[in-house]
């Protein structure tokens, strides 16, 4: 399971750079949407994905999960979803201002 | 068990929740604020002296004991930087009042530079590294907010590669926790560097170590990843380019000392070349960067590039003066480069214009901004009485000490730079004809300037009163170079 999540990271990752080395702004918001997913299932599976109980008190069993990577990328998630909007957004006002999503038109003055 | 570590991030957080209630009553907002900024000072100096009284203080939030829960840990370096952000931060408010528009306030400025504050402060104290991330991303999402505010189409579009470069750095953030957690079970800092020890610093350690110097370098404009700062710090009012312009880079650079000290300081031979020569570059680059320019604010977003060279060349040299030399620099300047940028809004006042070819003859219609700004500028280019010189005579010295004579070299002779840099803004904008109209110069600016004045006092007194406040950086610096205060105090004596 763990080698088949470690697939699913790469190709990703590779997909999320790829998109993010595009000219276009919807591409690159996508981009980013990716690698963060990619991230946030790296974070689940180097932790070693476990079947086990819920580390509780009063529960009995021979393996404990690790409650710590859960509750890492549930915050990671909330974050970067927040993030995604705001950047979502941001690239349509940019996008109305402009009137264009092309980066080579956002690059700013011609001598820089 | 100490609650007060709390507060420098508690405060501001429910203050900014507060404000946003009153959004349109600017009056009730700046008064609250005004009031809540002076209260952080307050707390922020006694948060400084209990550290110094009684060592490393740590705080376990919830009672759950060190690995286990989270913890907030002041040692001497967090609680310096806990005031100088509370400095800045009173001060840039100030300047707000009288410079942000209307239009600003009511659109929620107040509540995001309140969280802007926790976001750093919390970054200062937290003892756990996924908290560090979560702190950073608390400070990334106001700024982002304050650097679009206004939305003008320059400020659009430059802040849009601001927040995606910043996003993707975030998202490396976690991939590398997510390395630092396979590799070693934990994120606790203190438990971190205890495991890293044992491991030994090799190998799968090295590449973590510099995924994390990765990160926190694009945060802290370091070469090659400083792009996307002088642009994007050009956008916004002054206020919000002042602190972005003191504090926000210093946060990066703070955790990369703190992990390095702290986490990964076991493999000197591999981390400390990297260090000294992405520092070296850096400081050339900015240096260059701001010669080249003619505008007051790139000048100056150039000059943050290249001083943050400065502090990872002192952190690279890792001896207790090049450290203490490094957070010397830091304090250095984020005092200067506040005050500078205050400058900048105030001469952009008076002529409506940073472009220095369009600026003139300053001195004559304002004298007193004319010589702050001369005291400021021989301050950041390193010239005695003022702090700029201590800071980087001690780097040299370490630098010589150690046997690194080209960084030295390159240390003294970007130095010129800054001052070349500097002399220009002084020459364009102070000296020469007047250019902008008779009515312009009837403008008053003293009320801008009150805010800067405590910079210059304090940039002169940290020059004149070197040797007692350069004992007090080396004890922060023999703590810091001296992990085993950080971890025994977390882990041992925690609760007590």
């Amino acid at each position: 399971m763990e080698i088949l999540m470690s697939i699913t990271v790469g190709v990703l990752f590779m997909v999320g750079t790829y998109l993010l080395l595009t000219k276009s702004l919807l591409r690159i918001v996508l981009g980013l949407i990716l690698l963060s997913h990619g991230a946030h299932f790296l974070l689940l599976t180097m932790s070693g994905l476990q079947s086990g109980t819920p580390p509780l008190l009063n529960l009995n069993s021979e393996a404990y999960a690790d409650p710590l990577p859960q509750a890492l990328v549930l915050t990671a998630l909330v974050i970067s979803f927040g993030m995604t909007s705001f950047l979502l957004v941001l690239s349509y006002r940019t996008y109305k201002a402009f009137k264009t999503d092309d980066l080579e038109q956002l690059r700013g003055s011609a001598d820089e | 068990m100490n609650n007060l570590l709390v507060l420098p991030f508690l405060i501001p957080f429910a203050v900014g929740a507060i404000l946003i209630l009153f959004s349109k009553r600017i009056g009730l907002q700046r008064f609250l604020s005004g009031l809540t900024a002076i209260l952080m000072l307050g707390v922020a100096i006694y948060l400084l002296s209990v550290v110094r009284a009684e060592g490393v203080v740590v705080l376990e939030v919830g009672n759950w004991s060190a690995p286990f829960g989270i913890v907030l840990v002041a040692d001497l370096f967090a609680a310096i930087m806990v005031l100088m952000s509370a400095i800045v931060g009173l001060l840039c408010l100030f300047f707000a009042f009288r410079t942000i528009a209307p239009e600003r306030e009511k659109f929620y400025f107040y509540p995001f530079y309140f969280f802007l504050l926790t976001g750093v402060n919390g970054a200062f104290l937290t003892g756990d590294i996924f908290n560090l991330f979560v702190f950073f991303e608390v400070m990334l999402i106001s700024s982002y907010v304050l650097i679009v505010m206004g939305g003008t189409n320059y400020q659009l579009r430059e802040s849009l590669k601001y927040v995606v470069m910043n996003i993707f750095a975030s998202i490396l953030f976690i991939a590398t926790m997510a390395f630092t957690y396979a590799v070693t079970g934990t994120l606790n800092m203190a438990q971190l560097a205890e495991r890293v020890a044992e491991l030994e610093q090799v190998g799968v350690l090295n590449v973590i170590a510099m995924f994390y110097f990765i990160v926190f370098g694009m945060k802290g404009a370091l070469f090659p990843l400083y792009f996307w700062l002088p642009r994007s710090y050009f956008g916004p009012p002054a206020a919000v380019a002042a602190l972005f312009g003191g504090l926000l880079t210093k946060v990066g650079i703070y955790a990369i000392i703190r992990t390095f000290t702290l986490i990964f300081p076991h493999n000197q031979e591999f981390t400390q070349p990297i260090l000294i020569w992405v520092g070296a570059v850096t400081i050339v680059i900015g240096g260059l960067g701001a010669v080249s320019n003619f505008d007051f604010k790139r000048i100056l977003s150039y000059h943050i590039v290249s001083q943050v060279g400065y502090m990872v060349i002192g952190l690279g040299l890792y001896t207790s003066l090049a450290v203490a030399a490094a957070i010397y620099y830091i304090v250095h300047n984020i005092i200067v480069k506040t005050a500078l940028f205050l400058y900048a809004g105030t001469a952009q006042r008076i002529t409506g214009t940073t472009d220095l070819k369009q600026m003139g003859g300053l001195l004559k219609t304002h004298p007193l901004l004319g010589w702050m700004f001369f005291i400021t500028g021989i301050a950041i280019a390193g010239i005695p009485p003022f702090s700029g010189f201590v800071s980087k005579l001690s780097l040299v010295v370490s630098s010589f000490e150690t046997e690194h004579y080209v960084v030295g070299g390159i240390a003294l002779a970007v130095g010129m730079l800054t001052l070349f840099s500097m002399i220009k803004i002084f020459m364009y904008v102070f000296w020469g004809e007047q250019k902008h109209t008779k009515a312009q110069g009837k403008t008053k600016v003293g009320d801008l300037l009150l805010p800067a004045i405590p910079l210059v006092i304090l940039t002169t007194v940290l020059g004149v009163a070197a040797q007692p406040i350069l004992s007090f950086f080396l004890e922060a610096s023999n703590q810091l170079l001296d992990p085993s205060i950080y971890i025994d105090s977390v882990l041992k004596g925690g609760g007590a």
